[in-house]
């Protein structure tokens, strides 16, 4: 009994710059290993975000584009218009994507743009330092809601794959996490079936994965997965949010 | 055909996820800093290793890799090349 584990061949040697535990890991390589097991590297483009993956393209042995706060549904969109062979994919963090990037990712999907997005969620911003985000859950302590996220000023965490799932446009949307190996297996999957309805030209898709964020979080890894696994996963629920009919 | 499980120390950043996930508890986090300065993981009961691959799997760094060899030969050239302390 046994099998093989490898790195997958879409992901360089360098070393991650990410804080020990991070899950940016973690899905870095699930996005890695479905592109080669779609056999799309040679023409798949990514576009990072502004956030802890804005060095991505380091980390990758495919194309790479680096774009403006929020803006990377947008750079994807011209990218994909002008090539529609080209497989596309973005991937943002919940301070790109859910707060300055809000109105590009909801136009992008209302579109049904067919390129696929990776949206990471740790509830708090990484880079700068974890401020709260838009999806930084009630009474969470942040550097800039010190006393808890107080839900009657700032109201309620932002669920945005059931937001984008309201829009009547035909999309694939799901919510998975990595914080355990079956939800890595299942996180795997969905991505997978994301690229494959881009690469059948069918709908907009889009990957929620809930993360976790260690070091602005105050936690140790493991206990952050516990975090996440108590406080988050009862608030953004798993599963696919919505299919194309 | 024989597995072989590796950690790569250096690409190792002590994070302990792996050594939560083992359910043979063969994995432990070594007293030894790696280049980095992070104290990384190491296999303390390496015979208790089923090779299931939920370590690497759990492994955000990609440090954890499992090969297989077709003969005892080959596994005993990879062992010695491996560096397992840390």
């Amino acid at each position: 009994m046994g099998k093989t584990f490898a790195k997958p061949e879409a992901l360089s040697d360098q070393i991650t710059h990410y804080c020990p535990g991070c899950t940016h890991g973690v899905i870095h390589r699930l996005v890695a290993e479905v592109i080669d097991e779609l056999d799309i590297r040679g023409r798949t483009v990514g576009v990072a975000p502004v956030g802890c993956a804005v060095l991505m393209y380091n980390y990758f042995t495919f194309d790479f584009l680096e774009s403006a706060h929020g803006r990377a549904p947008a750079q994807a969109t011209g990218m994909k218009r002008v090539r529609p062979d080209l497989v596309v994919f973005t991937y943002q963090g919940d301070g790109d994507l859910a707060s300055i990037g809000m109105s590009e990712i909801v136009h992008a999907a209302n579109r049904g743009e067919k390129i696929t997005t990776i949206f990471v969620n740790n509830a708090v911003y990484g880079m700068t330092g974890g401020q709260m985000a838009p999806t930084t859950m009630p009474n969470q302590r942040t550097t800039t809601s010190p006393f808890g996220r107080n839900v009657d000023e700032v109201g309620m965490p932002i669920k945005v794959s059931e937001l984008l799932a309201s829009l009547q446009t035909t999309a694939y949307i799901a919510r998975q996490t990595v914080i355990l190996p079956k939800h890595i297996t299942r996180a795997k999957k969905a991505i997978k079936k994301a690229f494959q309805y881009q690469i059948d030209g069918r709908c907009f898709s889009f990957v929620e994965i809930v993360s976790t964020c260690p070091t602005n979080w105050g936690l140790t890894p493991v206990e952050a997965v516990k975090w996440a696994e108590e406080k988050m996963l009862p608030y953004y629920p798993l599963g696919e949010i919505k299919t194309p009919q | 055909m024989t597995y072989i499980h590796k950690i790569d120390s250096d690409r190792c950043k002590g994070c302990g996820l792996c050594v939560t996930i083992c359910p043979k508890h063969v994995l432990e986090i070594s007293e030894k800093v790696n280049t980095k300065g992070y104290f990384p993981a190491f296999q303390a009961r390496p015979e208790d290793c089923i090779k299931c691959a939920l370590c690497c799997s759990m492994c955000p760094d990609v440090a954890i890799t499992i090969t297989g060899a077709e003969d005892a030969d080959q596994t005993q050239q990879a062992a010695s090349t491996e560096d397992n302390d840390g």
